[in-house]
């Protein structure tokens, strides 16, 4: 049986994913509780990657509309919030039940176009949903909505503290990982990998693509809710900013710059992206110049991503 | 089996199809032959549902399967094998196998992973591999082998053995002739006139979108004016 992973980059992703299990020891040690407030946002930014990879990186589906279920995963735990409601089990069923129907409804329109029609549709949904809750004075508007106590679990799942908060968010991230490899090598998933290269081929052999997709659609924007739950729970503060068409274009940077269409390339891609962004804002204020200038350079040159990069030290017989 | 009757296919407002109508029969080897631009290929599209037809009806298993999405299609039981293999780069040949797995014939006998490995040995070795990894008689094994495993009542190939060497060509001519014999209805385009005749029962001539002649081997060989008429050959 074998234990050690037999690749580079698995031994990377296998050690990167201790450092992260280990971390708040580390950063209690060294006293910098800082950094674990980083990490925290770094992985639930990490999740809302994965989920938007499974659809763009696996399924082709380039959507530039997906931090409006990270806004609806936010608001679901801030609504109940405000009228007293804080049992977390209902803020997970209502983010699961709202940000499914939304990507049912909106999968449903947006699924039957493709390329540049289905980016600016996604963008559009996206919007309308930032829009309405700009306009919802009832919740704070513009201004957002203050979130006093978290999501009440069961004190052996509480998230008051932050190390609980942490390893809540540590282990979605690892149930999302496992999640998304099963369901990729899955029948599944294969269908959706080979509807992106060739879809009519697909229907040719049986299969309602269409319906894959779909469905495919769902459980992307499912994950980023449950993203966008953890996010309102950790800033306690919501508002329609954390679903701005930006915010979608930065999972999409953070994917490819990981890697689309790989395992670990949206984790390693969000690390990076969140890394450069805190760092390089303390060296000059001009920092988005210099990030924009990384970014352009990775999408010319850095074909694969990190992952790509990381891949190439794997030799030929460790790849299998 | 399988009936066209007076099917006629448009790509938008160009017609391209003019009333085809022809008939494959249970457990026989059928050709569409014709030039390149004839409409042997747009002939295949409209069985699939990839390209409906207009009007006319096609008939598979006397269910009307006309105008039916082609995931519909393929699920009566009809596996294409389409001109230039098409198959899947992104995914090994163990995926492009198992992800299309399925008993539409609802066959007794089915076709499973082993059964392909046995029926096309030289894929064996290469299971792992990606799809673009793979040569092009290997491609069309893995795309012959991908159709089988829906366990299809019929199996239509389009361009069965275009662009390989004469050797791999070879092979696959033998392993149709074996599917045949397992009682395989069959319907096959191919340039390779002299290889169709051994194989097929039937050929249709197709030229301009309609079918301009059809008959057995024996017919076909008796008549070497259609091959310079319709065939340019």
């Amino acid at each position: 049986m074998r234990i050690l992973p037999r690749t580079v980059s698995a031994t990377v992703y296998t050690g990167f994913l201790v450092l992260l299990a280990i971390a708040p020891w580390i950063f209690s040690v060294i006293d910098e509780p800082f950094y674990l407030d980083l990490l925290s946002r770094g992985l639930i930014l990490a999740v809302a990657a994965l989920s938007l990879n499974l659809i763009l990186g696996y399924g082709g589906m380039v959507s530039l509309g997906h931090a409006a279920y990270i806004g609806i995963g936010a608001y679901c735990v801030g609504i109940p919030a405000y009228y007293d409601f804080y049992n977390g089990w209902l803020h997970l069923g209502l983010t699961v039940l709202v940000s499914g129907l939304f990507a049912l409804v909106t999968g449903a329109i947006c699924l039957r176009t493709k390329g540049v029609y289905f980016i600016m549709i996604t963008l559009a949904f996206s919007q309308m949903v930032y829009f309405t809750f700009v306009s919802l004075e009832e919740y704070g508007g513009d201004d957002g909505l203050v979130i006093y106590l978290r999501s009440e679990f069961p004190t052996w799942l509480s998230m008051d503290s932050p190390v609980a908060l942490y390893y809540w968010i540590f282990t979605v991230l690892l149930i999302t990982l496992f999640f998304i490899h099963r369901l990729v090598h899955a029948r599944f998933g294969r269908v959706i990998v080979g509807s992106r290269f060739n879809e009519d081929r697909m229907q040719s052999l049986g299969y309602s693509t269409y319906r894959y997709r779909l469905s495919c659609y769902v459980i992307s924007g499912v994950i980023c809710g449950i993203a966008g739950m953890l996010l309102g729970n950790f800033t306690s503060f919501i508002s329609p900013e954390m679903m701005g068409w930006t915010r979608s274009g930065e999972l999409i940077f953070m994917v490819v710059m990981g890697g689309a269409g790989t395992l670990f390339g949206p984790l390693v891609g969000t690390a990076a992206f969140v890394f450069l962004e805190e760092f390089l804002s303390r060296i000059t204020i001009y920092w988005h110049l210099i990030f924009g200038l990384m970014l352009i350079a990775l999408v010319l040159f850095g074909k694969g991503g990190i992952h790509g990069w990381l891949s190439a030290f794997d030799s030929e017989e460790e790849r299998g | 089996m399988l009936e066209l009757h007076n099917v006629e296919t448009f790509y938008g407002s160009i017609q391209v199809l003019f009333g085809i109508t022809l008939t494959l029969d249970q457990g026989k080897v059928t050709t569409l032959i014709g030039r390149n631009g004839m409409g042997k290929t747009t002939t295949v599209n409209s069985i699939m549902g990839t390209v409906p037809p207009k009007s006319g009806e096609i008939r598979f298993n006397g269910e009307n399967i006309s105008g039916k999405p082609a995931h519909v299609v393929a699920q009566r039981g009809i596996g294409l094998v389409p001109e230039g293999r098409q198959i899947f780069p992104n995914l090994s040949v163990r995926e492009n196998l198992i992800a299309t797995a399925a008993n539409f014939s609802k066959s007794s006998d089915s076709w499973d992973l082993d059964k392909v490995m046995e029926f096309f040995p030289t894929l064996k070795p290469r299971l792992g591999n990606m799809g673009n990894q793979l040569s092009g008689g290997e491609q069309q094994m893995l795309a012959i082998g991908r159709a089988l495993m829906l366990n299809p009542g019929l199996l239509i190939l389009d361009e069965a053995t275009e662009g390989l060497a004469p050797l791999i060509r070879q092979e696959i001519w033998n392993r149709l002739q074996r599917l045949k014999q397992s009682g395989l209805t069959i319907l096959l385009i191919d340039k390779n006139i002299d290889d169709l005749s051994k194989i097929a029962d039937k050929h249709y001539i197709i030229a301009k979108g309609t079918v301009v002649w059809e008959g057995d081997s024996n017919a076909l060989a008796a008549q070497p004016e259609l091959k310079s008429k319709y065939l340019g050959i």
